[in-house]
């Protein structure tokens, strides 16, 4: 019943990865721009001489948050009510969808506004909409780019990295009759510009997420790069936000905090262009009706993990995706959810349950480049191995995954560790077996099993002639 | 010092020589070397895959054969890595009060070979000679999880007749990761390939880490190439002497 499509893989990681390694364009387009980003997060980053003691405040509060998110959110709730807005509870998506529809509904509007979220798309919003005649235009610039594409978001914080400008230039082109235009980003920009402006000014209702949501004064913080977020949260008349509620902060002085580590390590700026911050809503000023949708979807689930709970510190900077070794050559797309790279790989399967999203947490060599520039230091690497036992565990519990080839391999490969001789024994095996396939020291190729795929590109090595330990007793 | 040889079963069955060389180099800096001969694998690649209850015994099996060494020694950071990073949580979890007991008892005198040198020794000039362009590749593990910081090119930059040449982009993952390997065997080759390329441009003859498991994963995809640059482990260059020059 619950809407978890937006997050759920259609065929492993490794397959949808495959197809993807192969695409040139993708791996520039996304070589040149993680790289960039990169150099542009260190080089602030290594301005602040507190910068660890930054990440550790940040890591301090949300856990504070997490553990008495029961109080904090009837908090948020209460305050927000205060301050002349409305609260709306939403176990999951279609709840939340559900919810906003009838919103939009009330208001008799058939277009509405959207702010870069990825929440929304989580929900599958805009999808929800357009089955019920209503119509959302994407605001932020590279949403809009996917939008008029038909395309999901392959990065958290920059949805079209998977595309350069050419392909940009083409996709405005042939969508919205653009003709003489150059592939200059100055150019683009006023392409969508004009064409949001229009929308801006006409439609009665916004939707946004929320990055903070303040439990003790009800404020909601949306911090953006090009003013299309304000254009959305200051002109219509009804501004409905969306919000996860693990993006809760406690008090308003945590903001000083979060408002250091969010863009330097999301855009690698010192400070987001725009900082848009509301409480309620102010007769006369900004819209009239203010809405807050709190969302689960999952996110007690979470809660409830104590290895995993760390996930839900994430303030969905990007920076991990930025720095992975695997999302650089795979693309966000191969992880078949709107949340994709490492924090997706921990995040989806905790979300949808790992049953559904099995590959995720295998989709990294655990080497660590992530949890280095976590701002809110999410021990990613920790998670994914907590996660890959629970597939483990899983997949035993039924009688096809206890009695898979790697089940069964490595429950013999600890079989023969657990004793000497019979590892001596299993070695000396192993060296008899290899004899066909050792040419001049090498393994060339392994015709079956799992390390055939290491021969697929890569030569092996084979078991010594003399092992360690026979070595050590000879010399005895 | 007395120190106990923790092989790791990937150097015993695969890279002996790795074990022989770093016998060699701790008895030529006068330490007693003792190998028990009860010990097999850490467990990493089980804990890694998610195989924790497999891993919980050879953990148990591991702080059974170390428990009363004076110093564990190990040529493979990220088996050590195991050790000092989660074999007390994977105890914890097993809610046996011993085994958590002898893992807190153990965990503090198990070290990485260049770590043990450089950090617990204070040696950075082993006398090694080694006459051949190297360059390093600092394993993940090396550098995020057991911050061996620069210890093993204290090590190298000390080394008689070795011209060290720094590898661009250094940090990125060689795309081992374990089974990672094999179950994402094109995104792992495909980090290979960058990695490879790295190698190539320093002309280095050698590329070294302190990890076989990496230098598996490089020099396989550099043999496969027959691209003519070896990979070798540090133990190995440091054991290396005029008298009895390693290749």
């Amino acid at each position: 019943m619950s809407a978890h499509g937006s997050m759920i893989p259609r065929v492993p990681f490794e397959e949808a990865a495959r197809v993807a390694i192969e695409d040139t364009q993708l791996r520039r387009n996304l070589g040149k721009a993680t790289t960039t980003i990169r150099a542009k997060r260190l080089a602030v980053v290594n301005e602040l001489s507190d910068w660890e003691a930054l990440r550790t405040a940040g890591a301090a509060i949300k856990d504070r948050m997490l553990a008495r998110m029961d109080e904090y959110l009837l908090q948020l709730e209460e305050s927000v009510v205060r301050a002349g807005g409305k609260v709306h509870w939403a176990s999951d998506a279609d709840e939340a969808n559900r919810i906003i529809v009838e919103l939009v509904r009330q208001r008799g509007a058939t277009e509405v506004v959207k702010v870069k979220s990825i929440t929304t798309d989580e929900i599958r919003l805009n999808e929800a909409l357009s089955n019920a005649g209503i119509n959302a235009t994407e605001s932020d610039l590279a949403e809009f780019i996917i939008q008029l594409a038909g395309e999901a978001s392959s990065h958290i914080l920059v949805p079209a990295i998977h595309k350069n400008r050419s392909e940009i230039r083409e996709l405005f082109m042939r969508k919205l009759g653009v003709t003489n235009l150059s592939d200059q980003p100055a150019a683009l920009a006023e392409v969508a510009r004009t064409f949001l402006r229009e929308r801006f000014l006409t439609a009665d209702v916004a939707v946004s997420g929320a990055n903070f949501g303040i439990a003790e004064t009800g404020s909601v913080c949306v911090v953006e790069s090009e003013g299309n977020g304000r254009m959305c949260l200051t002109l219509p008349k009804v501004l409905i936000s969306v919000m996860g509620i693990e993006k809760m902060l406690p008090t308003w002085q945590d903001l000083e905090v979060f408002l250091q580590l969010l863009p330097r390590s999301s855009t690698g700026e010192r400070m987001n262009p725009y900082t848009n911050l509301w409480t309620g809503v102010t007769p006369g000023d900004g819209p009239e009706e203010f809405h807050l949708v709190l969302l689960d979807n999952g996110r007690t689930n979470v809660l409830a993990d104590e290895v995993g709970r760390q996930t839900l510190r994430c303030i969905r900077c990007s920076a991990c995706l930025n720095v992975c070794p695997v999302y650089s050559r795979t693309g966000g797309h191969s992880y078949q959810s709107v949340y994709p790279g490492p924090i997706g790989a921990i995040l989806t399967p905790q979300l949808v349950g790992v049953e559904n999203a099995p590959s995720l947490p295998y989709a990294s060599s655990l080497c660590g480049a992530c949890y280095e520039v976590c701002p809110v230091k999410i021990n990613i690497p920790e998670v994914l191995v907590h996660l890959r036992g629970k597939v483990v565990r899983e997949k035993r519990s039924r009688l096809r995954g206890r009695y898979s080839p790697e089940s069964l391999g490595l429950r013999a490969l600890g079989w023969t560790f657990s004793d000497a001789s019979r590892y001596e024994r299993a070695q000396r095996t192993g060296r008899r077996a290899q004899k066909p396939l050792v040419n001049n020291g090498w393994i060339e190729r392994v015709p079956g099993g799992a390390l055939s795929g290491w021969t697929g590109a890569r030569d092996l090595r084979p078991i010594a002639q003399q092992t360690f330990r026979e070595w050590w007793k000879e010399r005895k | 010092m007395k120190v106990s040889l923790f092989i790791t079963c990937f150097n015993d069955t695969i890279f002996p020589e790795t074990g022989r060389a770093t016998v060699r180099l701790l008895e030529r800096l006068g330490h007693e070397v003792d190998f028990p001969l009860e010990q097999t694998c850490c467990g990493q690649m089980h804990f890694n895959t998610g195989y924790q209850e497999e891993a919980l015994v050879l953990a148990r099996r591991f702080v059974k054969v170390f428990g009363g060494a004076e110093a564990v020694v190990a040529p493979s950071v990220s088996c050590v890595g195991l050790v000092r990073d989660s074999y007390l949580p994977l105890a914890e979890e097993s809610g046996d009060a011993e085994l958590v007991a002898a893992v807190r008892a153990v965990v503090p005198r198990v070290y990485e070979l260049s770590e043990f040198l450089v950090k617990v020794l204070g040696v950075e000039d082993v006398g090694a000679y080694y006459p051949h362009r190297v360059t390093y590749h600092p394993t993940c593990h090396s550098l995020r999880a057991m911050r061996l910081g620069d210890a093993p090119l204290r090590l190298l930059r000390a080394v008689r007749g070795l011209e060290l040449v720094e590898l661009p982009e250094a940090t990125e993952c060689c795309g081992f990761g374990g089974t990672f390997a094999v179950k994402n065997a094109d995104t792992s080759v495909a980090m290979l390939g960058d990695k490879v390329r790295s190698v190539l441009t320093t002309r280095a003859e050698v590329c070294s880490a302190v990890d076989n498991s990496c230098l598996m994963q490089i020099g396989g995809g550099l043999h496969r190439m027959r691209a003519g640059v070896r990979t070798v482990h540090l133990a190995e260059i440091l054991a290396s002497t005029e008298e009895e020059p390693a290749l």
